[in-house]
């Protein structure tokens, strides 16, 4: 059995349904391949068994602490994440002008996928590095690129996004770190900041964060963020380390899950003397963060479906090995105990979770291989229709896994039964760590509020548009398979449904009814995210059809079980659909219209 | 100096082996394979002997079919510096394999052969033993330690009694044991730079090699299921069994 991500579903979703081998024939994958792709796989898992998985367990019964002034973590934390940076799984996708490899996206998200199934709290920190360097590279300038992205791809700085303060969470448009500008062009920044993992700790000799901060007399509101690159300790031009920048912690956040890694709160300039430098124009901050936001939500998602699948796997284990009772139709005392996996019951929970993390997974490094079209699809046109897809897909990529491979989770925590219950195995764990998902990076509120407000009316609905002819396409595909029949006319009922609830929808609100319009975004989100999936999974589904006619005797499992998750999805996940776009169709306001005091409480 | 490193392709060690249902052989279509984790010892050692300062060269070495690229790619990737690949479909025995090594020893001059005990498809723990009679040089098998002086290699072997040091002359034969090293992890930059480094593709008759077997396997089967044990009412039962049922005393 796998005990991280397993890896013929990678190399299904990789080579079969994304065909990411083909990318390299372009300019900027031209060092890649197959050839390469394999051993770096398999060095993921290497190293994620060895050094992550190993250090899971430990790393939640030792939260981060502060030990004398300093983050103490456990100390196979940074031995894991040594490991991960030399063998360059955190310079992995970017350009190579500062020390990137230009491996594609979906392969380089492949491999943190592992990562992220033997220890997703440990993840956080180069997800989070990698996300700065990001940054740094398209909105910096060459002086800021050359004197930080290597030594962040290197692990020698760590990065951070600072963006939430104690009063202001998802209300970005209300804080109030300020920066001033000074004579020789650089900031004085002075504020709090608040959930900010790897804020301060000592596995790297600086820690660079990007900083969110009002100029004093710009815009109000959102319109007036900047973005600041503001380091632990100052960079001196030859990248050495110099003095200490008043950044001081003020304290940890004693979480959940992700244990092993701190999260901090940080107070910025409490002696005056914190130096921020500005990234690109004033005022643009939020707009380039947003930009970088994609990236930031797809490692979400999938961090998500990675706790979800380690669960999976765990409890298919157990499941096959732990005997309990026997069947319905053989209820004789004196025969021996069946394997609970025979059990119907146990097998609907199995089969759901398949169907979460798998449809997870392929959700994710699908929209990990849009990032690679945009990037260096020859066509401009695909381009933008790469990105625009891609707009309209984050909520769901970043929200639908976090919610339903947790619920995975709780089915893996129910087939270990009491068991699963108790500290002695890895499910409950999971469930807390993968917990977070919901929440950060936009809890999932905000990203139903996102998607129907924002993604699905925008340019006039051409993001909306665009995916609809994309499931269409998908549909012809599958028509061409007599197996896939029953999908193909599920899946186009349930497009027009989705379709027809939103005409609902925004006819209210070009009435001007934005409230009521907004009021269930949470259920449209839901809805369309199931809708999403639907068709991830057919895409699945038609590539198990091309595989199938030369497949080997242990391929025809894998593509069964495929074919059975994929059943599962339509027969038993997707009609949920008609009752939500019942519910939207009619405009209800049941919650909006419950008076606070009400609640009696 | 030059240091040869001959590395086989296995089924990867996490891989359930099973038996093809003709007993013919064990089942390895559509089985992830990998670089037989002695030989890696040996790969990893070659580079530390290099990186020491006492090697100029490294070339590792396997026989198969071109699907062997991957672990010569591998060995490249850790640090060798090119690879010899010897295609063949044949069915290798450890005997035809060193006297394929012999051949290539004599062509490229090596002072050092270090390569894996075994491998843990067959288990021969043959062909090292093998190449160093064909050869007639000094060998130092199972070693758990290698420390390099300019024209001699000391080896701590591992033995059954513990361990044993020897002193070899070179050229030598050293073949590796699991406490040797901890091989060390492949990385990106590497796997990329692996890509251009040269693999030549020799065949046997290059060499002027018989690769014909001298044994014929007659039949692969799974070990038998070990039985569920049995409570016995006294020692007399007991020596009883032992005597008549097992026939051990």
């Amino acid at each position: 059995m796998s005990q991280t991500i397993n890896r013929r579903d990678l190399d299904f979703l990789i080579y079969e349904m994304l065909a990411v081998d083909e990318l390299c024939e372009r300019e900027y994958f031209s060092e890649h391949g197959r050839d390469v792709f394999e051993p770096l796989l398999d060095t993921a898992e290497d190293i994620a068994l060895d050094h992550f998985l190993a250090c899971a367990e430990a790393g939640d019964k030792h939260m981060a602490e502060v030990v004398d002034g300093k983050v103490k973590m456990i100390p196979e934390a940074k031995i894991a994440l040594d490991n991960m940076f030399e063998a360059g799984f955190v310079a992995a996708s970017l350009d190579n002008e500062y020390g990137g490899l230009q491996l594609p996206v979906t392969v380089a998200n492949a491999c943190m996928s592992i990562f992220q199934s033997a220890n997703i709290g440990l993840c956080g920190l180069p997800l989070l590095t990698i996300g700065v360097a990001n940054l740094i590279n398209t909105y910096g300038n060459n002086e800021q690129k050359a004197l930080y992205i290597p030594s962040l791809l290197s692990g020698n700085f760590y990065g951070t996004m600072c963006l939430s303060e104690p009063h202001a969470g998802s209300s970005l448009t209300d804080i109030r770190t300020k920066a001033e500008l000074e004579e020789d062009g650089t900031y004085r920044i002075t504020g709090n900041k608040m959930w900010i993992t790897g804020g301060e700790h000592e596995l790297s000799e600086n820690i660079i964060h990007l900083v969110m901060a009002k100029i004093p007399g710009g815009p109000p509101g959102v319109k007036g963020i900047s973005l600041f690159i503001v380091p632990r300790y100052q960079v001196n031009a030859d990248g050495s380390v110099g003095e200490h920048n008043d950044v001081s912690l003020a304290g940890l956040n004693h979480k959940m899950g992700q244990r092993i890694t701190p999260n901090c709160v940080l107070n910025f300039g409490d002696n005056n003397k914190c130096i921020g430098y500005l990234v690109g124009e004033p005022h643009c901050g939020l707009e380039y963060m947003f930009l970088m936001m994609n990236e930031a939500r797809i490692a979400i998602g999938l961090s998500a479906v990675s706790a979800g699948y380690a669960g999976y796997l765990y409890s298919l284990d157990y499941a096959r090995e732990r005997t309990q009772g026997r069947l319905p139709d053989n209820k004789n005392p004196s025969n021996k105990m069946t394997p609970i996996i025979q059990h119907a019951d146990v097998k609907r929970m199995l089969l759901a979770q398949k169907s979460y993390v798998e449809g997870g997974l392929a959700l994710c490094l699908f929209a990990s291989s849009l990032l690679d079209e945009e990037k260096t699809h020859p066509d401009e046109s695909a381009r933008l229709e790469a990105r625009l897809l891609l707009d309209v897909l984050i909520p769901v990529v970043k929200a639908w896994p976090s919610e339903w491979c947790l619920e995975a989770n709780k089915h893996a925590i129910q087939i270990l039964g009491g068991y699963g219950y108790t500290q002695d195995y890895p499910v409950e764990r999971l469930y807390r760590d993968n917990r977070l998902n919901m929440i950060h990076e936009g809890t999932n509120g905000i990203h139903g509020i996102d998607l129907l407000g924002r993604k699905v009316v925008m340019k006039n609905g051409a993001g909306f548009e665009l995916f609809m002819g994309e499931i269409q396409k998908s549909i012809d595909a599958a028509a061409k398979h007599a197996a896939l029949s029953e999908f193909v006319t599920s899946l186009q009922q349930a497009k027009q449904t989705v379709i027809d609830t939103t005409k609902v929808l925004t006819t209210a609100a070009a009435k001007g009814d934005v409230t009521v319009f907004l009021a269930n975004s949470s259920i449209y989100l839901d809805m369309f995210s199931h809708l999403v999936l639907a068709w991830i999974w057919l895409k699945q589904a038609i590539a198990v059809q091309v595989g199938l006619p030369d497949a080997h005797d242990q391929d025809k499992h894998f593509y069964t079980g495929k074919m059975q998750a994929c059943q599962y999805y339509f027969r038993w996940e997707l009609p949920k659909i008609e009752a939500q776009a019942k519910l939207l169709s009619s405009l209800d306001t049941t919650c909006l219209d419950m008076p606070e005091q009400a609640f009696a409480g | 100096m030059k240091i040869l490193v001959p590395i086989k392709r296995v089924i990867d060690a996490n891989v359930r082996v099973h038996v093809k249902s003709d007993g013919s052989g064990v089942e390895t279509a559509n089985i992830k394979m990998a670089m037989n984790p002695f030989c890696e010892i040996a790969v990893e050692e070659a580079i530390r002997i290099k990186e020491a300062g006492h090697a100029s060269e490294i070339i590792v070495i396997t026989i198969g079919t071109s699907q062997c690229q991957d672990i010569l790619r591998s060995g490249l990737a850790m640090g060798a510096d090119r690879a010899i690949l010897i295609e063949t479909e044949a069915e290798l025995q450890p005997l035809a394999i060193a006297k394929l090594l012999k051949a290539i020893v004599e062509r490229q001059s090596p002072q050092l052969v270090i390569l894996g005990k075994q491998a843990i498809d067959d288990d021969n723990n043959q062909t090292g033993q093998m190449l160093s009679a064909l050869l007639g040089w000094a060998q130092g098998t199972f070693a758990s330690k290698v420390v390099f002086n300019d024209g001699n290699v000391e080896v701590t072997r591992e033995i059954d009694g513990g361990l044993e040091t020897v002193s070899l002359q070179l050229p030598a034969i050293v073949t590796t044991d699991l406490r040797l090293n901890e091989p060390r992890y492949i990385k990106l930059p590497n796997i990329m730079k692996a890509k251009k480094k040269p693999l030549d593709i020799l065949c046997p008759d290059d060499l002027g090699i018989d690769v014909n077997s001298r044994l014929k396997v007659l039949s692969i089967e799974q070990p038998a299921k070990r039985a569920a044990g049995i409570k016995l009412a006294d020692v007399q039962e007991l020596m009883d069994k032992l005597k008549n049922e097992a026939k051990v005393i």
